[in-house]
């Protein structure tokens, strides 16, 4: 693992971080002691989305960018539709909004309870891998399947499978759920809720390292409700605020010669968005139960120790499933599914909180509805600087470390960020070097 | 530090004491250009998950596991299309540590929607997402797998279907060929008893065409099939499109219905080739028509 160099310095290395969506890699180089450079690598082939776009029907971009990620297609659904209804100047029905919130609310208990358990836990637990972590903590595991299991299940219903829906298109849905299928997953819901606040006390009980942050959080905002299938506006830690609208006013893309991902900027610096920023900008809209269940973690009503993000994902869960209960209990049958949706010139912005953070669209089409420019805008694309920042705290705070512990912690470090790269790039390769 | 980058995927995280008296199967899961879907498909079977992985050996699964075992393997998936120069090599690699080969979803096994590139112009789409092309190492163009290697067996979809997955896994295991039907969607509206959606509500529908394996989704909520299992074993694309004609698309949203997640499967692209190809002929003969 560690490679001595001609020059004397020394370079750390790790081929694949595991338990990450995608292909990268990491690069930290050390100088008398003294972090010199760290570089999150990006490999993933580029896949040209917003090339291929381009020609498409503005009816496409649910289907086709929910094949960005399988692991939150919702979250490429609900941007693009809310991008196409914008441009369109259509409204829908509270009732639809009201059912990609559900949606929505499977997507983030699937991908919630991937990360808490299956990816991240292993971490502060000491194993390789979940299936490891079975044979000595089987109530634990058993509970982790059952709660994705309900995540998925709550897609299934609604969007006719977990990954991919097939369900979901600009204006609304084919057909609605009904009462009574709804109705069926009532138990594991409930369930799932209890379930999930036991794991926000069972996580707040790891070792965490301690290591605070300066972020500047960003997220959406709603007036109504936590962010989660769209907010109004984006706020952020600075203190600015504005509308979804004008988010490509505050957000510069560019490209770095070491990530096939775009880096991006906010307001000209580093910014981070995630469930630490939705929790920090957004704690007084959790409910009662979630909020008494993140103070009573040790959590305060803000969070930046990146590491604790696991108690947070925890807590955010246990609201999707409160809000999945709330509305299953309130459906009735026979609304409207969708609404007429005619294309008109112009360009506007979708946006939505992914399990992962902000993520928005961009496009303009033509009078007959042919995309003609398009932009997508993932949230580990946007968190690649805070990653980079994180990784050189680390590594200067535990240089005393082995290689092998820095390693580790480093690699702990990026999956905090539940990293998307298959999402980013449209991997991870460790290396150290000391010198 | 060029000279110090290692191939990526054998660093880190050995597993030794188990492997001599380890008997069972050796699983590996790889990706390639894709979505990360259908390899999360093996860890959203939830009921099935600990079984598995008491019934093989995970050796290499990186989206699940810090733990590498060295190869040869005795079964491995692969997800993901061929984009780049350097995944050429690296699914020879694959082929030659791998007992069984099985590709699985539609980026394996048809190239996936990153193949649309095939009919574009790469040079164009590069500067339209990346402001320094030059970075970036990619391929003109995105194949399956098996325009590259030997395959053993192909599982469609986008995403897989976890049965179909699960099902495929018992039978690799057992000896045994994949039972996995190669009819139509259509089959499987009739059994599930589906209201024929072109018929009854003048939807244009690709399940005619489209292999059987998703349990007929989309016409089972109202909206037409899009083909995301690919082509069925003899699919009668001519007459597909003229019912898509019928049904109103015009030439252009004939070729774009076709190439979506399987553009590149050989019956699908040559039925979107000929849609276009109508498409320029008649924009020929009346200029200032729409495509």
């Amino acid at each position: 693992m560690t490679h001595q160099l001609k020059d004397g310095g020394q370079v750390m290395h790790v081929g694949m971080l595991a338990r990450v969506e995608g292909e990268g890699g990491m690069h930290i180089e050390f100088e008398d002691g003294r972090v010199k450079d760290v570089k999150l690598n990006i490999f993933e082939p580029p896949r040209f989305y917003e090339g291929f776009l381009r020609g498409r029907k503005f009816t496409e971009p649910p289907d086709i960018t929910a094949r960005i990620c399988g692991i939150c297609p919702v979250a490429y659904q609900s941007a693009s539709t809310e991008a196409m209804e914008a441009i369109c100047g259509v409204t829908t029905t509270p009732e639809i909004q009201l059912m990609r919130r559900l949606l929505y609310c499977g997507e983030w208990i699937e991908s919630h309870a991937l990360h808490i358990f299956m990816l991240h836990a292993p971490d502060f637990l000491g194993y390789e891998s979940v299936l490891e972590m079975a044979k000595d903590h089987p109530d634990v595991v058993q509970m982790a399947l059952r709660l994705k299991k309900a995540g998925n299940d709550l897609m299934t219903v609604v969007g006719g499978r977990a990954i991919h829906p097939v369900n979901v298109k600009v204006g609304g849905f084919y057909r609605m759920p009904t009462v009574a299928e709804l109705q069926r997953l009532r138990p594991d819901l409930e369930r799932g809720r209890d379930d999930a606040l036991a794991a926000v006390a069972l996580v707040a009980g790891f070792d965490f390292p301690d290591m605070e942050q300066d972020y500047t959080y960003v997220a959406l905002r709603h007036p109504d409700w936590y962010p989660l299938e769209r907010g109004t506006e984006v706020v952020a830690t600075s203190g600015v605020r504005f509308p979804v609208a004008e988010i490509p006013d505050h957000v510069e893309e560019f490209h770095v010669a070491h990530s096939n991902a775009l880096h991006a900027r906010f307001d000209g610096g580093t910014y981070f968005v995630g469930p630490l920023a939705r929790y920090t900008l957004c704690f007084d809209q959790l409910s009662p139960a979630t909020q008494e269940a993140a103070l009573a973690a040790g959590l305060g009503e803000t969070c930046r120790n990146p590491f604790k993000s696991i108690i947070v994902r925890a807590v955010e869960l246990a609201y999707a499933f409160e809000e999945a209960l709330r509305i299953v209990d309130g459906w009735r049958d026979g609304l409207a599914a969708s609404v007429p949706v005619a294309p008109r010139a112009g360009e506007g912005v979708g946006a939505s909180e992914a399990p992962r953070g902000l993520i928005w669209h961009r496009y303009r089409i033509s009078e007959d509805g042919i995309i003609e420019d398009a932009q997508i805008v993932p949230p580990t694309s946007q968190n690649q600087a805070s990653i980079e920042a994180d990784l050189r705290t680390a590594a200067e705070k535990w240089t005393h470390l082995d290689d092998h512990a820095l390693t580790h912690r480093c690699e702990e470090a990026i999956r905090n960020y539940d990293p998307c790269i298959s999402c980013a790039t449209h991997f991870l390769d460790l290396r150290v070097k000391r010198s | 530090m060029a000279e110090h980058t290692h191939e990526h995927g054998h660093e880190h995280g050995h597993e030794h004491a188990a492997v001599a008296t380890d008997t069972r199967p050796k699983l590996a899961v790889w990706k390639f250009a894709s979505c990360d879907g259908c390899q999360l498909s093996i860890l959203n079977c939830e009921d099935e998950l600990l079984q598995i992985a008491e019934s093989v050996h995970i050796a290499y699964f990186p989206e699940a596991t810090r733990a590498v075992v060295e190869g040869p393997y005795d079964l491995s998936l692969v997800e993901g299309s061929i984009t780049t120069p350097g995944d050429v090599e690296r699914i020879h690699e694959i082929r030659a540590q791998s007992g069984t080969l099985v590709t699985i979803g539609a980026c394996a096994t048809a190239g996936g929607i990153q193949a649309l590139r095939n009919w574009a112009d790469v040079d164009e789409f590069r500067s339209i997402v990346y402001a320094h092309p030059e970075y970036l190492s990619t391929l003109d163009t995105s194949t399956p797998i098996a325009s590259h290697v030997d395959v053993d067996y192909e599982l469609r979809g986008c995403p897989v279907d976890k049965t179909q997955l699960v099902e495929v896994l018992a039978a690799f295991l057992n000896g045994r060929k994949p039972r996995i039907p190669t009819y139509s969607v259509c089959v499987e509206c009739k059994l599930k008893g589906n209201v024929c959606v072109p018929v009854a509500t003048g939807t244009p529908c690709l399940g005619p065409v489209t292999q059987a394996g998703c349990g007929a989704l989309c016409p089972s909520y109202g909206r037409g099939c899009y083909g995301c299992f690919g082509p069925q074993d003899s699919p009668n694309t001519e007459a597909m499109t003229r019912q898509l004609a019928e049904l109103g698309m015009t030439n252009a949203d004939i070729v774009r219905v076709y190439r979506t997640f399987n553009a590149g499967s050989p019956e699908f692209a040559a039925a979107s080739d000929k849609a276009a190809a109508v498409g320029d002929a008649a924009a020929a003969s009346s200029p200032g028509g729409a495509p």
